[in-house]
Order: C-alpha cells, then sequence, then structure tokens
C-alpha cells in the first residue's frame, strides 16, 4: 500500500521566473475502474498555466488514463475535475477541445486516407462563402508544419508516411489549436534526436507565452530537459508531485517502480555488450543489391546466427523499409536474397516466415496487433498461422505461452483473456514481442521494439535480445535511440536518404560518430 | 447481474423472448407440441422449420460478415441450386428414384461451391469490393437459374426423398431443423475447434496486422465465401423441397437480407471482426417469430414495417453511440448525486460508467472528435 501522504511540492509562486499564477487544471478523487482493473484510485492533479508537467509511471500505472479522464473520453467514477476555475465534466474529446484542451494521445488516432492538410484542419476547415477553402488549407498547413521545421508535403496523404510522421502531424495539429492546455501523451516515443529538438522548442515557445503543457514520456533525459514539475502514478496511485529540480533521478525511478534501483542496475549491466564480430561460419541471411523503386535504393546485407545487426539513420532515411523487404512485406523489384547459401524470393510475410524470420512492426496499432482479440490469441497468432488453420495450438498450450510470455516480459494485468486494446501502450507493445518470440525465428526484425516501453521493461527487453542472441538469433534491431543500438549491435548499418550509406563494426563507436557519418555523408554527392 | 448484463447475447435472447410472449398473448396454444402420428407438430415447430434456410444461409453469412465481406448472391445461388434440382428431378424418368434425388443433390451443391469459390475468387483474388463482387452473381444467378429451367415453374413434388429435405421428419422432428442443427454444430466445430474462426476473426479486425503476423488471408477469404456459397445452396434445396412450386424467381428472393439481419441482430459487426454463432441463431429465430406474431396479429402487409422496427429496436441496444447515451443519462443522475471521493462504486454502475469495453473507437479517443466522419471513416481503416 502507498501512504495516503500526497506530498505537494511548492506551487510555482516559489519557483521565481514563472508567473504566479492558480491551477488552470486541477482534478482530485479521480477514480475509474474498468472491469477487473483499478485504473485509477483517488489521484489528484494539477497543471499551472506556464509549466511543463511530466506525468510519469510504469507502464500500465494510468497516466494514458488520467489524460482520458481528464478531456472526457472516459467516465470518471468518482472525483473532480476543475478546468480555469469551473468545475467541468466533458462529454467527449471535442468539448475538451472546445473548452481549451488539445491533446495528442498516445495512439495516434487521426484519418489515415485524408491528407496532412485535412487531418490538420479536420473540423476547422477555413471556409470561403461557405466552401472548404482548400487553398487557404494547404496554404496555412504548410506554415503550421514549417514552424515545427517539418519538411512534409502538405497534400501528401497521411498514410503514407511513417508512424512518427503521423505523431508530428497530430502535434502540429494540437500545436495549431491555440489551446490554454496542451495535452501529449508519448509524443516522442519514435522521434529522433533532431524531431525532439524542433518540438521541444516549439514547447517552450507556448509555455513561455502561458500555455500549460502536460507531457509524457519514458525517456528521462527528455523528462529533465523539458519539464518543470512532474507527478508520479503507481499502480494507479499517486505517488507524489515534485519540482523537477529537487528530485534526483534515482529518486525519481525508485518512485515509479516502487522498488530501489538495484534490479534495474542488474539490468543495465546484463546488456554491456562485447563488440566481437560474429562472423564465423555461414551467414544466415544474405541480401545482395535488394531494393524497391520508390522506397529505398538497393543494399547489400549479411546477417549471421547469433548477430545483432543495428540500424542507425535519421526519420525517413528508409530503416522500416529496408527491415520490410527482408521480411517480404514489401516485395523487392531488384536484388536477391539468400538463405543459409539458398536462393528465396521472400514475396509474403507467410514465406519469410516459414523461413524463421519475424517481423515486429513500429506501427503495432495499424501493422501489429487485433484489438479486439485477446491478449492470448495475439500472443499466438504468428504461430498459429504458421501451423496452419486446420491444426490449431492446443487450448492449454496457449495458455501456457502466455502465461509464460505475460510473466517473461511482465504484461499487465496478467489476464491472457484482456482484450489486447484496452491494455496500455506499452503493454500493448509486450504482446507485440511476445507474439514474434514464441515462434522461435531463426531471424528477428525489430522495429522500435521498445517504443513506448518504461525504463525497467526497456532494459529487460534489450537483456533479452542481447540472450537471443547469444543462443545463436540473428537479430535485426531498429531503434530511433542511438544509444540502444549501439548498446546491442555487433555491426551498424546507417542510412541516409533511403541509402544505406556505411557499415560499421560497433567497436569504440560513439553516438557522435554515427551522427558525424550522416552528417558527413550529407555534405558529398551521395 | 453485470456479468450477464455485458453478455453480447443478452439483448438478442431477451428480444426473441419478448417476440415468443407476445406471440403466446394471441395465441394461447403457442407453446403447444403435440404428437400426431408419431411426429413434433405446433407453432413453435413450425417457426424453427421455417427458420431452417435462413439459419443456414446466415451461418455463411456471419463468416463472411466477420472478413469484412458481404455475400449479395446467397439468395440468386440459392436459386440456381434449388431449381437445377428440382428440374433434374423432374426431367429424370423416376422422380422418387432416391438415386435421382441424391445425384441431384449433389449436382445442386457442387453448383453452389462454383458460384462460391467465384465470389472468393473476385473478392480475394482481384480484389473487388465484396458488396461489388457480389452483386454481379445477385442479379447474373437468377438469369442462369432460369436459363437452367428453361423458365418453367418447377412442381418437384411427386419424389418423397427430395420432399425429406426441407419437409420430411426424421425421429419425429422436422428434418430441416435436424439439418440446420447439425449444419450449426459442425460451422461451430469448423470454426472454433479449429484455428479458423480466430484467424477469420483477425482478418476482419486488421488485415494489414494479419498478412504481417503471416495468415494467408486471401484462402482465409477463399474458404468462407465457399461455405457460403455451399450454405445458400443446401438452403436452395431446402426450399424447394418444401413448396409446391420452385420457380427461379422467387427461390430464396431477399433471403440475403434476412441473413445479414440475422447477423447484425446477433451482434456479428458489419465492420468485421469478432462474431458469434449463437448469435446469428438467435437473430434468425428473431425473424421467424416475429413473421408469425405480425402475420397472426396485425396482418401479413404489416411485416416489413414491423421488421424494420424490431431491427432498430435491436441496432440502437446495440449501438455504442446509444449506450454512451444511456451512460450519459446515468452519469448525470451520480453528478447530482455526491460521491465521495474514494468510495466504493457499486459494480452495477461500474460497468455503466465504464462505456470503453464496448465502443472501441470512441475509447481509443480522436484528437478531434469533431465530425461523425472521422469515427466512420477511421473505424474503416484503423480498427
Ligand atoms: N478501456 C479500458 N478497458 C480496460 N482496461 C483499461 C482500459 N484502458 C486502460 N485500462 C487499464 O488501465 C490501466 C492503466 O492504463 P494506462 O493506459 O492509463 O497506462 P499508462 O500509464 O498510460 O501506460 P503506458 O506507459 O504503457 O502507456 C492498465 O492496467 C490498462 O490495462
Ligand atoms: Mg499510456
Amino acid at each position: 500500500m502507498l501512504s495516503n501522504t500526497q506530498s505537494y511540492a511548492d506551487s510555482p509562486d516559489g519557483t521565481g521566473d514563472r508567473p504566479v499564477a492558480t491551477p488552470i487544471v486541477e482534478m482530485s478523487g479521480i477514480s475509474i475502474s474498468f472491469p477487473g482493473v483499478k485504473a485509477l484510485q483517488n489521484v489528484a492533479f494539477r497543471l499551472f498555466p506556464g509549466e511543463v508537467h511530466s506525468l510519469m509511471g510504469e507502464n500500465g500505472a494510468g497516466k494514458s488514463t488520467l489524460i482520458k479522464a481528464l478531456t472526457g473520453v472516459y467516465t470518471i467514477d468518482s472525483g473532480s475535475i476543475r478546468v480555469a476555475g469551473n468545475d467541468v465534466l466533458f462529454s467527449g474529446p471535442g468539448e475538451a477541445q472546445n473548452a481549451g484542451i488539445a491533446t495528442v494521445y498516445q495512439e495516434v488516432n487521426l484519418v489515415t486516407n485524408l491528407t496532412v492538410a485535412e487531418n490538420i484542419m479536420l473540423g476547422r476547415e477555413p471556409r470561403r462563402f461557405g466552401m472548404i477553402d482548400w487553398r487557404a488549407m494547404r496554404k496555412h498547413s504548410r506554415k503550421v508544419l514549417a514552424d515545427l521545421n517539418l519538411d512534409i508535403d502538405p497534400g501528401s496523404l497521411l498514410e503514407s508516411h511513417s508512424i512518427a510522421v503521423q505523431q508530428l502531424v497530430a502535434i502540429a495539429r494540437a500545436v495549431d489549436i491555440n489551446a490554454q492546455v496542451l495535452v501529449l501523451d508519448e509524443p516522442t516515443s519514435s522521434l529522433d534526436a533532431r524531431e525532439v529538438g524542433e518540438l521541444f522548442t516549439i514547447i517552450r515557445k507556448i509555455r513561455d507565452s502561458g500555455v500549460a503543457i502536460l507531457f509524457v514520456s519514458h525517456f528521462l533525459d527528455q523528462v529533465y530537459e523539458i519539464s518543470d514539475r512532474l507527478t508520479v502514478l503507481r499502480n494507479g496511485e499517486l505517488v507524489s508531485e515534485h519540482l523537477v529540480h529537487d528530485l534526483p533521478r534515482i529518486d525519481l525511478i525508485s518512485k515509479m517502480i516502487g522498488k530501489d534501483l538495484a534490479a534495474l542496475d542488474e539490468l543495465e549491466e546484463g546488456t554491456k555488450r562485447e563488440a566481437t564480430e560474429r562472423v564465423s561460419g555461414g551467414a544466415f541471411l544474405h541480401a545482395e543489391g535488394v531494393g524497391k523503386t520508390g522506397s529505398i535504393k538497393p543494399y547489400d546485407l549479411e546477417i549471421h546466427p547469433g548477430e545483432v545487426v543495428g540500424l542507425a539513420g535519421l526519420l525517413g532515411s528508409g530503416r522500416t523499409e529496408l527491415a520490410r523487404l527482408l521480411y517480404g512485406a514489401d516485395k523487392n523489384d531488384s536484388g536477391a536474397i539468400t538463405i543459409k547459401g539458398e536462393p528465396v524470393k521472400l514475396r509474403s510475410p507467410r514465406i519469410a516466415l516459414d523461413n524463421k524470420i519475424a517481423f515486429a512492426s513500429e506501427d503495432r496499432k495499424a501493422e501489429g496487433l487485433i484489438g479486439d482479440l485477446t491478449v492470448r490469441a495475439n500472443i499466438v497468432l504468428a504461430m498459429q498461422s504458421e501451423r496452419g488453420w486446420l491444426r490449431q495450438i492446443p487450448r492449454k498450450q496457449q495458455d501456457e505461452l502466455a502465461e509464460k510470455y505475460i510473466k517473461a516480459l511482465d504484461i499487465r494485468p496478467t489476464n491472457p483473456e484482456a482484450l489486447v486494446r484496452n491494455l496500455s501502450g506499452g503493454n500493448q507493445q509486450k504482446v507485440l514481442l511476445a507474439r514474434w518470440l514464441i515462434t522461435e525465428p531463426k531471424l528477428l526484425i525489430l522495429d522500435e521494439p521498445t517504443r513506448g516501453i518504461d525504463i525497467g521493461a526497456k532494459a529487460q527487453i534489450q537483456k533479452l535480445v542481447a540472450s537471443l542472441s547469444d543462443e545463436g538469433m540473428a537479430v535485426v534491431y531498429i531503434s530511433a535511440e542511438l544509444e540502444e543500438v549501439l548498446r546491442l549491435s555487433h555491426r551498424i548499418g546507417i542510412m541516409r536518404d533511403r541509402v544505406k550509406i556505411a557499415e560499421i563494426v560497433n567497436q569504440g563507436v560513439t553516438v557522435n560518430d554515427i551522427m558525424e557519418t550522416i552528417a558527413a555523408e550529407a555534405g558529398q554527392p551521395a | 447481474m453485470k456479468h450477464v448484463l455485458s453478455n453480447r447475447l443478452i439483448w438478442p435472447a431477451l428480444v426473441l423472448v419478448a417476440l415468443l410472449l407476445a406471440n403466446l398473448a394471441f395465441n394461447h396454444s403457442f407453446f403447444n407440441i403435440r404428437l400426431q402420428n408419431g411426429n413434433l407438430f405446433g407453432p413453435l415447430v413450425d417457426i424453427l422449420r421455417n427458420a431452417a434456410p435462413v439459419v443456414l444461409v446466415a451461418l455463411g453469412m456471419t463468416l463472411v460478415i466477420a472478413t469484412r465481406g458481404i455475400d449479395l448472391s446467397v439468395g440468386a445461388v440459392a436459386a440456381i441450386s434449388g431449381s437445377w434440382a428440382s428440374m433434374h428431378i423432374i426431367s429424370s424418368g423416376d422422380p422418387s428414384s432416391v438415386r435421382v434425388v441424391l445425384t441431384a443433390v449433389g449436382v445442386a451443391l457442387l453448383m453452389a461451391l462454383v458460384a462460391g469459390a467465384w465470389n472468393g475468387f473476385l473478392v480475394s483474388v482481384l480484389g473487388i469490393q465484396p458488396i461489388v463482387a457480389t452483386l454481379v452473381l445477385m442479379t447474373a444467378g437468377r438469369g442462369l437459374a432460369q436459363i437452367i429451367t428453361s423458365e418453367k415453374i418447377l412442381y418437384p413434388d411427386n419424389s418423397p426423398a427430395y420432399k425429406l429435405i426441407g419437409g420430411g421428419y426424421l425421429l419425429a422432428v422436422p428434418f430441416s431443423i435436424l439439418l440446420a442443427g447439425i449444419i450449426f454444430g459442425l460451422t461451430a466445430i469448423l470454426t472454433r475447434r479449429t484455428a479458423l474462426g480466430t484467424l477469420i476473426e483477425a482478418v476482419g479486425v486488421n488485415p494489414e496486422a494479419s498478412r504481417l503476423a503471416g495468415i494467408r488471408s486471401r484462402s482465409i477469404i477463399w474458404i468462407v465465401y465457399l461455405f457460403a456459397g455451399l450454405l445458400a445452396g443446401l438452403a436452395g434445396l431446402m426450399l424447394t423441397s418444401n413448396s409446391t412450386s420452385a420457380d427461379p424467381n422467387s427461390i430464396g428472393l431477399f433471403i440475403e437480407l434476412d441473413a445479414i439481419l440475422a447477423v447484425v441482430i446477433g451482434g456479428t459487426s458489419l465492420a468485421g471482426g469478432r462474431f458469434s454463432l449463437a448469435g446469428t441463431l438467435i437473430g434468425a429465430f428473431i425473424i421467424e417469430a416475429m413473421n408469425t406474431f405480425v402475420i397472426q396479429a396485425i396482418s401479413a402487409r404489416a411485416t416489413d414495417v414491423f421488421k424494420a422496427c424490431v431491427v432498430i429496436a435491436v441496432m440502437i441496444l446495440q449501438s455504442p453511440q446509444a449506450r454512451a447515451m444511456v451512460t450519459g443519462a446515468f452519469r448525470g443522475r451520480k453528478r447530482a448525486v455526491v460521491v465521495p471521493a474514494g468510495s466504493v462504486v457499486s459494480p452495477g454502475s461500474a460497468a455503466i460508467s465504464a462505456p470503453a469495453p464496448a465502443t472501441p473507437d470512441t475509447a481509443d479517443g480522436h484528437t478531434a472528435a469533431t465530425s461523425d466522419s472521422i469515427l466512420t471513416k477511421s473505424s474503416g481503416t484503423t480498427s
């Protein structure tokens, strides 16, 4: 049990440089339960104008639920919400938006078959003589995107962009609403350092103009860089509220996980890798001149059993596109792939799966999970399709597998019959990983596997990948977080503008070296 | 209570019970079942028997709908198979011969399978929208049936073996009821004892994620259209065998609509995904019980209007928006009452105040949610 003393940090009056004010949002005694889950219990939260306030907690702690309680997506069972001094109870996100709360939800929910401009202006379309003024719309969208320093064509379809770009469009939309309160639920989970930098510049700008910003992220560096204050949740309960500069990281972590740091340190230790090149024996997969017009230039790649090949690059550099060709998710139109020396045509994911290749997509909602099915069904899905529909995995075995991985990856809630769409973002990500791990692949392709995963679980997953590779699994590892790629990989392929520009053995390589390689190559004509 | 109310079948089941009681109010012997010549008779038996062809078609339709598809051609397929079988039996020299009947049934079902394969080909291989793809056969099918029968009206009623399928008795029970029951059982085994059901649902919920999980969605989709065709063919045999005429223009006319209705009433969403065979069964019974009620209580002419009313009632009960409105009403009341912070809310009200489980789209929280079009469009692509 947590103690009932909900320690409040000093209100911003004491911080000096921030404007003195009363909270713009004040929530108290908030409780929400779902069948079988107490998502929030008696939680209090307050947000002041002109501050960036981080909501911290492990996966499933209740961060997104608190946000949805504020914006009226969920109905609260008890408690009260005050916005700008008035008691409110929004009946839906539209109402909250009208009341001045703009929100980017964790699972970006835009209309993928509309254009970027339409998404940015949806519901707020500029009109002329009662008709939508398309030119003004595109012009305004271009300006909004330019403010964020983004080079995205407003006329392009949203679905043609990666999840990271979609996330940026959602942010651009929210920023453009000019609300008093801006809520960002894990906005940076798939962004590179550069985009994070741009985002933070904007956040600081609007904060200084007096907007209150609620920020969620599992990246502690980002939290410490951007926020003024933070609130920690654990298991749906409020732990405490602090001014950021009063709370050392170590203390924050132990408040979040409810234990001290020893356990986490141990995990971190386990992932420190020796960067010996593992090229003994034949390659598991060899790609020569494999490419796809308009998607990625032909590249060569060799992956040996037991080897982790990291892919580093900026947003849109072609890492995902490269990986998709190795899994047959897209068909290559040049080059050839051999697996253990045998030529194979990876015409479909199914063929890749039969060749013991697995691919966990970065976009768990659109390309990963089956939201309406249970955790168990999602976990066994790839294994089941490998066996064919006639040979159903016996229910007992399904239960055992589900239980094993729920435990191994610490998926919460632990109920295998929960619907996946009701899980928190990080826990959904773990379900997706579990699905591929149980197929016992020879080559595991992980595209942003730790997206939205909390620090404890991240270390755990990194350790898992390291131990799988030690046991002989070949891994392709993609992450926007270069430190992660460096920590795990034996070799690193560097990508820029949809070309693989270099491949380095990970020995004494630093993040800077990689950034420099990308920048240096950018200077020369490729 | 909470558990019962959260069961999706509860509402259709309640509607069915209400309809049966309404029937009883008009006909006090409605629940009577009597044994006559060793066979069961009674209004309830009639309802079951009349529902049998719809049950068959609706079972196939359930699986098709679960994959996000729809099969409009089932009525036409029933007409092809029914009229061809009748035709074959009549034009053979010996309508009472069991062998002739077996051949007729076998060939007719084969034709239905071919029709299903055609639909499946259009949808899964050519990627044509199901509603358009099956519209082809829906219109062409009846024409085909007329060509087969040279536009003659057929009377296959001097063939006891054929008569058995739709009008006969076995072990005191109408054979069509037994047949529909067996098919129901087989469908349940086919979908739940194998992984077919889960894979169908996966393809229906998220086709792209299913493809990336290695599911051969093309063959799954093909299988469901084949299955729907086969069952439509069987329904066609049942319909022609039970009637005194087999006019290819009227065999199974509008049965696709009844089937779709049964599926939707039973709680399977037209957007694809999770399906309920038991729900479909209840749905088919509701449609029959309703027909019986309207005919005796109002007039046969009012059937369609009444049907529309019941459909609307069931839809409203199942619609997330309507539920949210009910929830909103409850919340309004709850706000008036002072709920002490942290107090335990009774399980009943907790179930009502948590709309999330039933509403995937609204629960995800839209950035804008300013217009309905967001809901409908995004549910088409991302749910
Ligand atoms: N609609 C729902 N139905 C049932 N349970 C839910 C629902 N939404 C959330 N939950 C549960 O509430 C708890 C809190 O979830 P929430 O999404 O708020 O976590 P979170 O702190 O945002 O985690 P993450 O860091 O993984 O995003 C989880 O146990 C989750 O399973
Ligand atoms: Mg969350």
